[in-house]
């Protein structure tokens, strides 16, 4: 009867073992990819939120984003994010939902901020071994508070945005835009609370998710004479000696079609030829169109590739997977056509020489060429994040400024500056700028915006442009549908005032 | 194969190791209970200092009334019960607190006291075990009438799809948990006094009669009747275990063994066959993250159960730090999933060694008796004990379906805490031997 006994207990050892192997199965081998079933997102969730999330900081200290202590009682998350000017930094913070996920830093920043990061894993394990409740990293960005509060105050309530950035660096100042949504509505509260703001921001018509700073491309117009320029010089033009006519309508080759200046006007009172500079300061078309003629496709393109712009194929809709400008949010940068596009398409290369047809930018993109232009033609990566901190406050990630390269010469730079001095001095950009202490460069844009609506209007600039200036600001607004000027409006009469105060703000 | 002798008559065996033991388990249980509150709160329970004063002194009572009613009795037995109730109470704590129900863990207490209580009366009523063994018949006949008490119009109640439960006035409990107890006993008493025409086999093909198999098949269909009537895998898989291996041990024929697994599997297919609610059971643990069906209730507790084991991985989240309050249940059921996302696999691990100590101790118990009764009531008590704790396990990790009983001394469920007790106070007796001899 023993050796019976024995043998059942060697029998039960035996299904403990089952549970113990079924047990290693369970919470060690396939341990991951059961976590990883989407059923299991609450738990995650809930594990998520034990964490107190790393701040989102400006570059002078200003809270973007924080963690505090969620009041509720016996809820199962610990913590609730934060943000004290919401809709302000929405574009720059995203936000940081349990059911919907997380967007922009939130996400790009996720590691850090969250303390997954292998930098912040001393800090994360001493908070472990201690029993102290896990801490992520803090996030110091480029953005000046003050500045993106005076982008916003000088943009009202327009629908458009306002970038801004370093020349030197390529920080990312400020970047604005209208409308904006609050990440506070669908980052905390109860369930239902944030599915019907969720509700609400994505069927919104007007699509506050989508930053108009960064996420949307529009026609550039006349600021993008600045690339047919900078093309035109690194190809040899002589900004003022070389001469091209001044007709009121330019035939287009292949075509019937022809192109006038805006309004219809001449250039340059009626004199019979007109230099680029000339054509520059007053934005006239029918010289731009004739110098990107001249010019030609390929050198068109490459300018533009030079620039950062996505080389595409518009009619066959190839177009860049990802922004050729590396930048730590998502964002889409500007796209022109490729030369083949224009093979036997000349109205379309006369076109795109004044910033229409399928040449298509954002207003970052065009604070980031104006930079370039700003800084000897060298250009920067836009760079939003300078530092991570782990808890203590010590440093644990440094980024460093990265160029992206120089779509210009220095000379060609120099010639650039100086034609964008004059738009403000006695060009499109004058009555904006009359009277203001610092020299600013800069360039109208009027954007046609399909058939029934008032125009974009553009500008872009920088300053202080003044000979042997150093930049310290490279600005690009847009105002969407005219802005309160409607069909009337100009990048001059628009936009311009509005970049005027921004970099007042700044200098 | 009995090589260890009964112990010296008088011999009183080992109490200082078993105090040690107890001081070490009353220091984990109170240690668990305030880490509970500090995992969950940041503090210790406002209660903890009364509930560790009432804890140590029932626990240490208890041990009292072993050494003056047992002092033979196995050391490490009472330990281990102390230490698997008290980490059970800390986790009912932590689990009902997180859902502001904290009364449950008191009440839960309160029926730790009241197994505690019975514990202490069956070693005082029951003062040699082979007492038992003279009422064979009237033992069974209790046993089958307590597992076939919730079928009584009147008196059955039917919970969450099982009638498992008999309310008597104001009190409800579930008889088979106590059942089971008569079972066994009637089981060690009945199979004692056949063994040998039993192991014979007189009848045709060399099996017993059926005059003498009579009685067990009435057990057996009882067994059956509880799966059918009651829609209660885990008791009916309970029974005919226990039955089966307490035939084979008593009679020597590994063929009763085969014979069991061959009919338990006919059985199990018929059933599978026949209800739905097995249909389900089995459905459930196939297709637990099915993600057309994980959000179905079976499905979602099974699944939220890996789940937790999963999170918890090998050292846990700690207690108080996890979120076993997702699983539906986790109380009763799936209190072992919450041990294993707080205290990872460590932990998991474990608490099944505990367990693994009381089988080892209770087969050890009944290789030291010499007398069948003895032998076979200790077998009969770890085996039930020892697939009880099996059947929950392996069915909260999936390994097998799902069969709903109660975690042994750690689950919620004021039935299974006072049977369990009631159970290890006759495993004691059966270590120790009569109390007359100490006495007389």
């Amino acid at each position: 009867m023993d050796r019976r006994i024995r043998r059942l207990g060697i029998g039960l050892v035996v299904l403990f073992a089952l549970l113990f192997a079924q047990l290693s199965y369970v919470q060690v081998i396939a341990a991951d990819d059961i976590k990883a079933q989407p059923a299991n997102a609450r738990r995650q969730i809930i594990a998520e939120y034990r964490v107190e999330r790393g701040p989102i900081l400006s570059a002078d200290g200003e809270l973007l984003a924080h963690s505090v202590r969620n009041q509720e009682r016996r809820s199962e998350l610990l913590f609730r994010r934060v943000y004290p000017d919401g809709p302000l930094y929405a574009g720059l913070t995203g936000y940081y939902s349990r059911i919907y996920g997380r967007a922009e830093l939130e996400q790009a920043a996720n590691p850090f901020l969250s303390g997954d990061a292998p930098e912040l894993a001393v800090s994360t394990f001493t908070d472990l071994i201690l029993g102290r409740e896990r801490k992520g990293g803090a996030v110091f960005t480029t953005i000046r508070s003050d500045l993106q509060e005076a982008a916003a105050l000088a943009l009202g309530d327009l629908p458009g945005a306002v970038v801004a950035v370093e020349p030197e660096t390529g920080d990312v100042l400020a970047l604005v835009a209208n409308p904006s949504y609050d990440p506070n509505s669908i980052s905390s509260g109860t369930d239902e609370d944030i599915t019907e703001a969720w509700d609400a921001i994505s069927t919104d018509p007007e699509q506050p998710l989508i930053s108009r700073a960064k996420d949307e491309l529009y026609l550039p117009g006349s600021t993008g004479k600045l690339i047919t320029a900078s093309a035109a010089l690194e190809n040899g033009v002589d900004p003022v000696t070389d001469q091209w006519p001044n007709p009121r309508v330019l035939d287009l080759p292949q075509t019937t079609n022809t192109l006038e200046n805006f309004g219809g006007s001449l250039c340059k009172g009626g004199s019979q030829t007109v230099s680029m500079a000339e054509a520059f300061q007053e934005s006239c078309n029918v010289t731009f169109a004739e110098i990107g003629l001249d010019i030609g496709a390929k050198e068109m393109s490459e300018q533009a590739l030079a620039y950062g712009f996505c080389p595409t194929d518009p009619p066959t809709q190839v177009e860049c997977e990802e922004p050729t400008i590396p930048f730590v949010l998502p964002w889409a940068n500007g796209r022109f056509p490729e030369p083949s596009y224009f093979a036997d398409r000349q109205p379309q290369l006369a076109f795109s020489a004044i910033g229409l047809d399928n040449v298509l930018t954002n207003p970052l993109h065009m604070a980031l060429i104006a930079a370039a232009i700003a800084n000897d033609g060298v250009m920067m990566q836009p760079r939003l994040i300078t530092e991570v901190r782990d808890p203590t406050g010590k440093p644990v990630r440094e980024f460093s400024e990265e160029q992206y390269g120089q779509p210009i010469s220095d000379e060609s730079a120099k010639e650039m500056r100086a034609m964008m001095l004059s738009v403000t001095q006695g060009g499109t950009a004058s009555s904006a700028f009359a009277g203001f202490p610092i020299a600013v460069a800069g360039k109208t844009g009027t954007a046609t915006n399909g058939e029934n609506r008032p125009p974009n209007a553009w500008f872009t600039a920088f300053a202080p442009a003044g000979p042997g200036d150093e930049a310290r600001i490279a600005v690009a607004v847009i105002v969407l549908d005219g802005g309160n000027l409607g069909n009337e409006a100009t990048g001059g009469q628009v936009s311009a005032p509005i970049a005027r105060q921004v970099i007042d703000a700044y200098l | 194969m009995s090589e260890v002798a009964l112990p010296a008559a008088t011999e009183a065996r080992r109490p200082v190791t078993g105090l040690w033991l107890l001081i070490v388990a009353i220091a984990i249980s109170l240690a668990a209970y305030a880490m509970a509150g500090l995992g969950l709160k940041g503090r210790t329970p406002r209660d903890f200092v009364v509930y560790g004063l009432v804890f140590t002194g029932a626990f240490v009572a208890g041990w009292l009334v072993v050494r003056w009613a047992a002092p033979r009795a196995d050391p490490v037995l009472y330990p281990t019960a102390t230490v698997l109730a008290g980490l059970g109470i800390a986790m009912l704590y932590r689990i009902m607190v997180a859902r502001g129900e904290s009364t449950i863990a008191r009440e839960q207490a309160m029926w730790l006291l009241v197994g505690l209580a019975a514990f202490c009366l069956t070693l005082w009523l029951v003062r040699d075990d082979r007492q038992l063994n003279a009422y064979t018949y009237t033992l069974g006949l209790i046993g089958v009438v307590l597992l076939l008490l919730p079928v009584v119009p009147g008196i059955g109640r039917e919970i969450n799809g099982a009638r498992l439960w008999a309310q008597v006035g104001p009190f409800s409990f579930q008889p088979a948990e106590f059942g089971k107890i008569f079972i066994v006993v009637f089981l060690a008493s009945y199979l004692t006094d056949k063994q040998e025409l039993l192991a014979a086999g007189s009848g045709r093909f060399g099996l017993p009669r059926a005059k003498d198999l009579g009685p067990l098949l009435l057990a057996w269909g009882a067994s059956l009747a509880v799966l059918f009537l009651e829609r209660d895998m885990g008791a009916s898989l309970l029974f005919f275990g226990v039955f089966v291996v307490m035939l084979w041990i008593a009679s020597g024929r590994a063929a009763y063994l085969w014979l069991g697994l061959v009919m338990f599997a006919a059985g199990a297919w018929f059933g599978y066959l026949a209800f739905a609610h097995v249909q389900a059971r089995v459905d459930t643990w196939l297709y637990a993250l099915d993600p057309d069906k994980v959000t179905g209730l079976g499905y979602f507790q099974l699944a939220q159960g890996w789940f937790a084991m999963a999170t918890g991985g090998i050292v846990g989240t700690g207690l108080g730090q996890g979120s076993p309050t997702l699983i539906p249940y986790v109380g009763s059921d799936f209190i072992f999933a919450a041990f294993g996302e707080e205290l990872g696999m460590i932990g998991a691990v474990a608490l099944l060694l505990l367990y693994l100590i009381l089988i080892a101790r209770g087969l050890r118990i009944a290789m030291e008796r010499q007398d069948t009764f003895g032998k076979l009531l200790a077998t009969g008590l770890t085996t039930i004990f020892a697939l009880q704790t099996f059947a929950i396990v392996a069915g909260v990790t999936r390994l097998i379906p799902l069969t709903g009983v109660p975690l042994p001394l750690v689950s919620y469920g004021g039935s299974s805490r006072v049977a369990t007790f009631i159970m290890l106070a006759l495993l004691i007796r059966v270590s120790s031997g009569p109390m007359e001899r100490v006495h007389g």
